[in-house]
């Protein structure tokens, strides 16, 4: 029982300090400066490893570390159809009209704008990760003696830490919710659901090292607006109440989301919608709108691309948002790859090895711009609005921009697409009178 | 000295992998119809199919490199030394070849009016008529026809075609 009586001494020390380091400051909003000094480190530490990696290639085959433009690996020829089958002044059927479908139909194969946003970013030089290890050989001994000490920090010590917080945060917030919840209506149980969501949130954040640099906070979303923002990850909304209180929008999950769900709604006019009512458009727009007209509630905030996006680019905003009115407030999330993928690839990774994921790696790193507030203009339809609202964010995230449905992640692309170019292609051929 | 760089290799493995779903090396149809901007090709299905060798539902890397091989731009050729060897797949000849079968469902080299009518039938959709779609197929073959069987062989094809700057059509030209 020796052993028993050190191992409850430990523990005992260990929460405390993570009490007193960690979730204290948390509440107070300070910071103590030790996820700097971390960064520090860790930002050197890469920098060496970059440099050993470059130096140990340079004498074999220079060739190996020639990165891929970030724009593609094969050259797209952007020509319209039009201009390529017509070419010739015949513009009448020609056997070589094939040609130009048979190239992008090939291009598409070998490299396409949509199925590369649904698989991580590949990184421009390693990152002691070996889930990042794709191209990277074998460097140096003390390359690899490093890599080892990391595994080592990243997952005995990080990430019981990690644990430790993420736990003790959710764990607040169901029970810090639930208490302000009892309290009747009031200033005073706003501020203090506020405050516990801020709290919680924080400590959130520290559970995943995450370092978030916001820009133009003059730009805040306001009461009564709606925040939107480009998805990439579960943990964007965290990111965001990091720095202010919104009322989420979503679906009703069961399970310990179930349950903070029900906890932080009683605290908090959150927007929760059951399975059923989320197919119904109407419904559900209505119920936005009405929380939208309240000024004083707390502004909304909805991610339209509907689905996690690799963060390098912006891809389709369902128009539903922007059909409530009211004043859009648009958000541009980056993240640094460099310090910890953040993107959910749902289709590969379940929520909780996703979640390890995100805690075993080095940081969270990421740069959030405010944008000046958006209203629709006089006959802009919503899907105009939407593209005009997607082009702001992905210009000011350095994103590309794709039209294309993130829903594709799962779905099939609709047959009007491959309709459209048949009447094109139909267009050249009728319109030149090669009939008969 | 390779005719393929090892990195377009290892960047088309690379590709080959995030494409096979199922991770057991080889792709299906499936797999391919998962691009959306293949999926929207009207010829998308004569595309995919050319990567499967007679019934088979299943490609393996070294398929998918042979069939990719024909789009490599002819200027690679120079660089090979080999002058003897066999006729490379990416030769002027060789990607008419590849654009002929495309039309020659039934392998008889040679295009006939219906093989013609498929693929204009894929290209154009629901947009034009059946009539209208005839007479284009029997105006084109009546162009190229030169031994009056109202059909087209390889040889015929090649001759409509030798104005055509295919090397420049029919290559993908890797950025590095």
């Amino acid at each position: 029982e020796e052993l028993g009586w050190l191992a409850a001494r430990l523990s005992a020390a260990w929460l405390a300090m993570v009490l007193a380091l960690i979730v204290l400051p948390s509440a107070l909003g300070v910071s103590l400066g030790i996820s700097e000094a971390y960064m520090w480190v860790l930002v050197k530490t890469l920098e060496w490893a970059t440099k050993r990696i470059e130096k140990g290639v340079k004498k074999p085959q220079p060739e190996v570390l020639k990165i891929p433009a970030a724009n593609g690996i094969i050259e797209r020829d952007e020509t319209p159809m039009e201009k390529e089958i017509a070419g010739l002044h015949r513009m009448e059927f020609q056997f070589s009209d094939i040609f130009y479908f048979c190239r992008k139909g090939f291009e598409a194969i070998v490299e396409d704008e949509v199925t590369q946003r649904f698989s991580s970013e590949e990184l421009v030089s390693w990152n002691l990760l070996t889930r990042t290890n794709v191209n990277f050989h074998y460097i140096s001994l003390r390359l690899t003696v490093v890599w080892v000490i990391g595994v080592i920090v990243r997952y005995c010590f990080l990430l019981p830490l990690r644990f430790t917080l993420a736990a003790i945060g959710i764990t607040s917030m169901i029970v810090g919710t639930t208490l302000v919840g009892q309290l009747p209506n009031s200033s005073v149980k706003n501020y203090l659901s506020e405050v516990v969501h801020l709290t919680c949130s924080r400590i959130l954040v520290r559970a995943l090292s995450g370092t978030i640099h916001y820009h133009n906070r003059e730009n805040k979303p306001q009461k009564g607006g709606i925040c939107v923002a480009n998805h990439t990850s579960p943990i964007d909304a965290i990111i965001l109440t990091n720095d202010g209180c919104y009322a989420m929008v979503g679906q009703v999950h069961g399970g310990l989301m179930g349950v903070i769900q029900r906890a932080t709604v009683k605290a908090c006019p959150h927007v929760w919608f059951e399975r059923s009512e989320i197919k119904d458009r109407h419904l559900v727009t209505k119920r936005l709108r009405e929380h939208v007209a309240d000024k004083s509630k707390l502004p909304i905030l909805i991610f339209p691309e509907g689905t996690c996006i690799n963060n390098t680019s912006v891809m389709m905003f369902k128009k539903g948002s922007f059909e409530i009115g009211g004043t859009i407030y648009p958000v541009a999330i980056k993240y640094d790859p460099q310090f910890g993928d953040a993107f959910w690839n749902s289709s590969k990774y379940n929520i909780v090895s996703y979640l390890l994921r995100i805690m075993t790696s080095w940081a969270i790193v990421c740069n959030v711009w405010y944008m000046p507030p958006m209203v629709r203009k006089e006959g802009e339809d919503a899907v105009q609005f939407a593209n005009r609202v997607r082009s702001a964010i992905a210009h000011q995230g350095g994103l590309t921009e794709l039209p294309w449905d993130g829903g594709l992640k799962r779905a099939k692309v609709k047959d009007s697409f491959k309709e459209e170019q048949q009447k094109n292609y139909s267009k050249m051929l009728v319109r030149n009178g090669s009939v008969g | 000295r390779p005719s393929v760089s090892h990195s377009q290799i290892t960047r088309l493995y690379s590709r080959f992998t995030s494409l096979d779903k199922g991770e057991n090396g080889t792709l299906s149809r499936e797999d391919f119809q998962r691009i959306p901007e293949l999926a929207i090709n009207p010829l998308g299905d004569r595309i995919i199919n050319a990567f499967f060798p007679e019934g088979e539902d299943q490609v393996n890397f070294r398929g998918f490199m042979r069939t990719l091989a024909h789009f490599r731009p002819i200027e690679d050729n120079e660089k090979s030394k080999d002058q003897n060897g066999p006729e490379p797949l990416n030769s002027r000849s060789n990607k008419l070849h590849f654009a002929f079968r495309l039309y020659d469902l039934d392998k008889d080299d040679k295009i006939s009016r219906d093989e013609l009518l498929q693929v204009l039938r894929m290209m154009v959709g629901v947009n034009i008529s059946d009539e209208q779609l005839g007479s284009i197929a029997d105006r084109t073959i009546q162009e190229a026809d030169q031994d009056g069987d109202s059909a087209i062989s390889f040889a015929e094809f090649v001759k409509v075609l030798e104005k055509v700057d295919v090397e420049q059509k029919m290559s993908i030209r890797f950025l590095h």
